[in-house]
C-alpha cells in the first residue's frame, strides 16, 4: 500500500508517495524526485557513489530507507553549493583538477565535506581514513587527497 | 563560451519538453548548425568541412568530434587544437561528441587515439577553415588574403584599420568545402585540408593548459548522465541472469511480482527481463521473479586453477610478430638457458557504475542514449539488432561511468533496444552491481613464457616472449554487430568471435629474437561471463608483466644493474632517454638486485623498473615499494614516471592522466582478479572484486614529461598503467631476492611466496 512521505531536499520539502517504505533514499531522490546527485553504484553501500548529507552526516543513500529520511534535512552535491557560492571542497576540487569520470563524486566530496563540518583540521590520517571506504575507477584517490588538505591548509 | 555559461544549470541537461520529445539542451549550442542564410548544411560526411566545424553568429566555434571523452580531459584539449589553428581563444570553442546524427564516426574512445589521430585531423580541418574565412575576408574587403592577419577570430588588414569577424563573414552559415577523405570511418578515418598547420614556434594555445572543460558542471553537480535520462512513459528494465552460466529460462512464474505494482515480465527467447514504471519496483521485481532455468555444466576451472588449463589447453590461433635470426640455434648455442612464467588474472571493466542505457524504439525509427566508447558502432549493433537500416537508428553519447575499454554499456544499451522494441515504449536499462563485474566483457587472463640464452661473456644472443591467452577479440571491442552483445547472444545471432592476442613491442635488440602469441578457445561460447575483450590498455598489462619481469630476471641472472641492462639492448633513442630520464629523476643507484642486505629484514624496501614502448609513446616507470615478509603486504611508496607522448598539448591535464592511471594500474596489480568457480563468476560485488582503496594509493607520484614539440602528438590515455605490475614485481624481487609471477600480488600470494 503506498505512503506518503515529505522529504527536504536542498531546503525545499517535496512530496511523494512511495509503493515501499523500505525502498532505499537513492531511488526517491532520483526515481522520484529527480534529484541526480546521487548515483547508483552498488545497492550495497560499499562505494560511496550514492553519498547524501542526511542533517550534516554522510550517508549512502542506497542503503537508509527512505522512511528514515522522512524527517531529516537531506542535501546533495548541488545543495553543498554553487558556482556563485562554491563549498571549499568545490573550489579545490577544480584547482586539484581532482575528478576524471566523477561518477564517483559525490561519495568524495559529501564525505570529505562532512568529515571538515565535524573537524575542520584533520590530519593527514584523519583524512585517509574518512575517505578510505570511497571507491574511485579513475585513480582520482591521490588528487583528492591533495584537494581535501589544500581546505585544510586554507 | 564563459565560464559562467558553461556553469548555466540548464547547461547539458537533459531536459523534456512540453509536447514530451526530449531535447538535449546546450545551451546557445545548437544555433550555429542553423543557417542564418537558409543555406542548407551540407550532408554529414567526412569530406565536408561543415562536418566537423561550425561557427555561429555569436563567433561561437562548435566542433563536431566523433568520438568522446570519458574524463581524461580529450574534449579540452580537443578544444585546445582547434583554437590553435584557428586563433580563436580557447574559451569559444565548444564540443559536440559522438551523437551519430551530429558528427562522423571518428572511432569512440579507442587506443588513446583521440589526440594523435581525430586531434591532428581536425587541427587540418581548423586551419582549412581559417584559410577559407581569410580568403572570404580578402574578397570583402579588396585586399590579398595572405595580407591579412587573425586575433582571437577577427581578421584584420595588415595596417590594421579594418577589421572583420569570423562571425560577421561566417556566423551561422556553412564553409560548403571539401576536405580530402581516405573513404575510411572510425580509427582509420583520415581527414585533411589544403592549408598548413602551425609549425609549434607558432603556437599560443597548445602546450598550455587551460582547466578541463567538464570538471565545474561535474563539481556543482550540473552534469547529466546517461543514467539520467528520462522519458515519458518510460519503463525500468533490471535483467534477470541466470545463477549458473549458460543456463536459459525455461518457465517463469509470473505471480511471484503479482504483488509488485506495474511490475511485467518480458521473455524474448533466452533474453529476460522485469520492467516497471517505478524503478524500486523493477529492482524488487528482480529480486524477487521465480524463474526456473535450464541444466547447464559450464565445467570452468576456477579462478586458482585457470593457468593450468591456459598452460595445457590446445592453441587454436596463433602468431609469431617479430622473428629475428634463430632462436633454436641461439639457445643451443648458449652457455646458460634462463625460463620464467608470468601469469596474469582476468579482469572486470568493474565500473564504478554498472551499465546503463536508455532506448526509445518506435515507428521503425529507434533512438538510443549511451555511454558506450563507441556509439556510432553501437549504432550499427542495434540497427543489426532491431533489424533496422543504421540511418534510422541515432545513438546520442552521454557522460557516464568512466569505462576504459569495451565493458558492458554497449550490452545496457543494446537491451534497451530490444525491450523497447518489444514494449513499444521507450526502456531504461540499469545493470545492477553483481551484472557490472559477474557479466561485463573481461580483460583475459594470460600465461607468458619467456626464454633467454646467455653466452659465456654474459651477452643475450636468443630471447623468446610467448603470451597464451584467450582472444582479446572473443567479444569485438566495439557493439557493431548483434553478434558483439549479450542481447544477441541469448536471441540466437550467430557469433563472430576473432582470435588474436598481442605482443610486445620488440624494442630489445636482441641477436636472435621470437615474440608472438597464442590463443585458446573460449571456456562457453555463447552468453558467457567469462567473454573476453579490450580492458584498459588492452593486453598490456598481462604481456608486460611478463616481458619486464622477464628483462629483469635475466638482468639479476647476470648480475647486472636493471637500468644499464636495459640501456645495453635499447637502441632507439626515445626508448633510452625514457629509461635514463626515469633513472635519473629516482636518484637510481646502479646495482644488481636484489639488495642483499635485507635478505633476513621482515620490512624491506626496494625500487624497480618497467619500460615499453607503444605507438610512439615511449614511458619508463620506476617504483618503490616496501614490502612486509610476516603480512605479504606491499606498499607502494613512490613512482617515477618518465613519459614521451611527442607533442604535449596539455601538460596539466596530462599528468593528471598519467597520475590518474598510476593509481588505477596499481589496482590491477595487488587486487583485481575475476573469481570464478566451475559454474559462474563468484565476483558480484565490492567485497568479492576487491580494488585499490585510499590506503594503497603511493605516497608520490612524480611524472615528468618529456616535451617534443617536433614530434606529433601519440596517445596518454592508458599506456602507462602497463607498466605498474612489472616495476612492483621487480621492486619486489629488489627488496627480497623473491620473484613475484602472478598477478595480482595478494597478501596471501605475497605471503606464500616469500614464506
Amino acid at each position: 500500500m503506498a505512503e506518503r512521505f515529505t522529504l527536504t531536499v536542498n531546503g525545499a520539502a517535496h512530496a511523494i508517495e512511495v509503493d515501499d517504505p523500505s525502498m532505499p533514499l537513492l531511488y526517491a531522490l532520483r526515481d522520484e524526485l529527480q534529484f541526480n546527485n546521487p548515483r547508483f553504484g552498488c545497492g550495497l553501500g560499499q562505494c560511496g557513489a550514492c553519498t547524501v548529507h542526511l542533517d550534516g552526516r554522510a550517508v549512502r543513500s542506497c542503503t537508509v530507507p527512505v522512511s528514515a529520511a522522512a524527517n531529516a534535512k537531506i542535501t546533495t552535491l548541488a545543495g553543498l553549493g554553487t558556482p556563485e557560492t562554491p563549498h571549499k571542497l568545490q573550489t579545490a576540487w577544480i584547482e586539484e583538477q581532482v575528478s576524471q569520470c566523477a561518477y564517483c563524486i559525490n561519495g568524495w566530496i559529501m564525505t570529505a565535506a562532512a568529515l571538515l563540518e565535524e573537524k575542520p583540521k584533520p590530519s593527514d590520517e584523519e583524512i585517509k581514513t574518512a575517505l578510505s571506504d570511497l571507491i574511485c575507477r579513475c585513480g582520482t584517490h591521490g588528487a583528492a587527497f591533495r584537494a581535501v588538505k589544500r581546505v585544510v591548509e586554507s | 563560451m564563459t565560464e559562467r555559461d558553461e556553469l548555466h544549470p540548464l547547461s547539458r541537461r537533459v531536459f523534456l519538453l512540453a509536447s514530451g520529445a526530449l531535447a538535449i539542451a546546450l545551451t546557445g549550442c545548437d544555433r550555429s548548425e542553423l543557417a542564418s542564410n537558409g543555406a542548407t548544411k551540407p550532408p554529414l560526411m567526412p569530406d565536408q568541412l561543415d562536418s566537423f566545424l561550425a561557427v555561429g553568429p555569436d563567433g561561437m566555434v562548435t566542433v563536431f568530434y566523433g568520438r568522446i571523452d570519458g574524463g581524461q580531459g580529450l574534449e579540452t584539449s580537443i578544444a585546445q587544437m582547434v583554437a590553435e589553428e584557428l586563433d580563436v581563444p580557447f574559451e569559444r570553442v565548444r564540443m559536440v561528441m559522438s551523437d551519430t546524427a551530429r558528427t562522423v564516426n571518428m572511432g569512440g574512445a579507442s587506443g588513446a587515439l583521440g589526440v594523435s589521430r581525430s586531434g591532428m585531423h581536425l587541427r587540418s580541418c581548423a586551419a582549412e577553415a581559417r584559410k577559407l574565412l581569410l580568403e572570404m575576408a580578402g574578397d570583402a574587403l579588396g585586399v590579398p588574403a595572405d595580407s591579412l592577419s587573425v586575433t582571437d577570430g577577427v581578421i584584420r588588414t595588415s595596417g590594421g584599420d579594418t577589421t572583420i569577424s569570423y562571425a560577421q563573414l561566417i556566423g551561422g552559415k556553412h564553409f560548403d568545402a571539401k576536405l580530402t577523405w581516405n573513404g575510411e570511418y572510425g580509427n582509420d578515418l583520415v581527414v585533411s585540408g589544403k592549408a598548413k598547420i602551425k609549425e609549434p614556434s607558432q603556437f599560443k594555445i597548445i602546450g598550455t593548459s587551460p582547466r578541463r572543460k567538464d570538471l565545474p558542471l561535474k563539481v556543482f553537480g550540473r552534469l547529466d548522465m546517461v543514467n539520467d535520462v528520462r522519458l515519458p512513459s518510460m519503463l525500468h528494465a533490471r535483467m534477470i541472469r541466470p545463477k549458473v552460466a549458460g543456463a536459459v529460462p525455461v518457465g517463469v512464474d509470473e505471480s511471484s511480482i503479482a504483488d509488485i505494482p506495474g511490475a511485467r515480465v518480458v521473455r524474448i527467447k533466452d533474453l529476460l527481463a522485469v520492467v516497471a514504471p517505478k524503478e524500486w519496483n523493477a529492482v524488487r521485481a528482480a529480486e524477487r521473479l521465480r524463474v526456473t532455468w535450464s541444466e547447464s555444466h559450464p565445467n570452468f576451472p576456477g579462478h586458482d586453477k585457470l593457468h593450468d588449463h591456459i598452460r595445457s589447453a590446445p592453441v587454436i590461433a596463433r602468431r609469431i610478430e617479430t622473428e629475428n635470426g634463430s632462436v633454436d640455434e641461439g639457445l643451443r648455442n648458449a652457455a646458460r638457458v634462463i625460463e620464467g612464467e608470468y601469469e596474469f588474472p582476468t579482469q572486470s571493466h568493474a565500473s564504478l557504475g554498472p551499465a546503463c542505457g536508455i532506448a526509445d524504439v518506435k515507428n521503425g525509427e529507434a533512438t538510443v542514449w549511451t555511454s558506450t566508447q563507441k556509439p556510432h558502432y553501437a549504432r550499427d549493433g542495434i540497427a543489426d539488432l532491431l533489424g533496422l537500416p543504421p540511418e534510422k537508428v541515432r545513438a546520442i553519447w552521454m557522460f557516464g561511468t568512466g569505462s576504459y575499454g569495451r565493458n558492458d554499456q554497449g550490452d545496457a544499451t543494446a537491451d534497451a533496444a530490444v525491450l523497447s522494441q518489444h514494449l513499444g515504449v521507450p526502456v531504461r536499462v540499469q545493470y545492477m552491481r553483481h551484472e557490472g563485474l559477474a557479466w561485463d566483457p573481461k580483460g583475459t587472463a594470460s600465461v607468458s613464457r619467456n626464454r633467454a640464452g646467455i653466452d659465456a661473456s654474459g651477452k643475450v644472443i636468443a630471447y623468446e616472449n610467448i603470451g597464451k591467452a584467450f582472444s582479446r577479440l572473443n567479444t569485438a571491442t566495439n557493439e557493431g554487430g548483434a553478434a558483439h552483445v549479450l542481447a544477441g547472444h541469448l536471441l540466437g545471432v550467430p557469433l563472430e568471435p576473432e582470435q588474436s592476442f598481442n605482443v610486445p613491442i620488440a624494442s630489445y635488440t636482441f641477436d636472435h629474437k621470437r615474440i608472438g602469441w597464442e590463443v585458446i578457445a573460449p571456456l562457453m561460447e555463447r552468453a558467457s561471463p567469462l567473454r573476453t575483450t579490450h580492458l584498459r590498455d588492452p593486453y598490456g598489462p598481462p604481456i608486460l608483466f611478463g616481458s619486464e619481469s622477464f628483462i629483469d630476471e635475466v638482468a639479476a641472472a647476470t648480475s647486472t644493474d636493471p637500468v644499464e641492462f636495459r640501456l645495453r639492448y635499447l637502441s632507439h633513442p626515445r626508448d633510452r632517454e625514457a629509461v635514463r630520464a626515469a633513472a635519473e629523476k629516482y636518484g637510481w643507484d646502479a646495482r644488481p638486485s636484489p639488495r642483499n642486505t635485507q635478505r633476513n629484514a621482515d620490512v624491506a624496501t626496494g625500487r624497480g623498473i618497467a619500460f615499453r614502448r607503444h605507438f610512439e609513446t615511449f614511458i619508463a616507470l620506476v617504483a618503490e615499494i616496501r614490502v612486509t615478509r610476516s603480512t605479504g603486504v606491499i606498499e607502494p611508496l613512490r613512482y617515477v614516471c618518465a613519459h614521451d607522448v611527442g607533442l604535449i598539448v596539455n601538460p596539466e591535464t596530462l599528468r593528471h592522466v598519467i597520475d590518474r592511471q598510476l593509481v588505477y594500474g596499481t589496482s590491477r596489480t595487488l587486487f583485481e582478479e575475476v573469481r570464478f568457480d566451475e559454474n559462474m563468476v563468484t565476483s558480484v560485488d565490492w567485497l568479492t572484486y576487491p580494488v585499490l582503496h585510499m590506503n594503497s594509493v603511493p605516497q608520490s607520484i612524480e611524472v615528468h614529461l618529456i616535451d617534443r614539440p617536433e614530434s606529433a602528438p601519440s596517445g596518454a590515455g592508458e599506456m602507462a598503467l602497463g607498466l605498474v605490475p612489472a616495476a612492483i614485481g621487480n621492486a619486489v624481487f629488489d627488496a627480497t631476492g623473491v620473484r613475484l609471477r602472478r598477478v595480482p600480488f595478494t597478501p596471501e600470494r605475497v605471503k606464500a611466496a616469500l614464506a
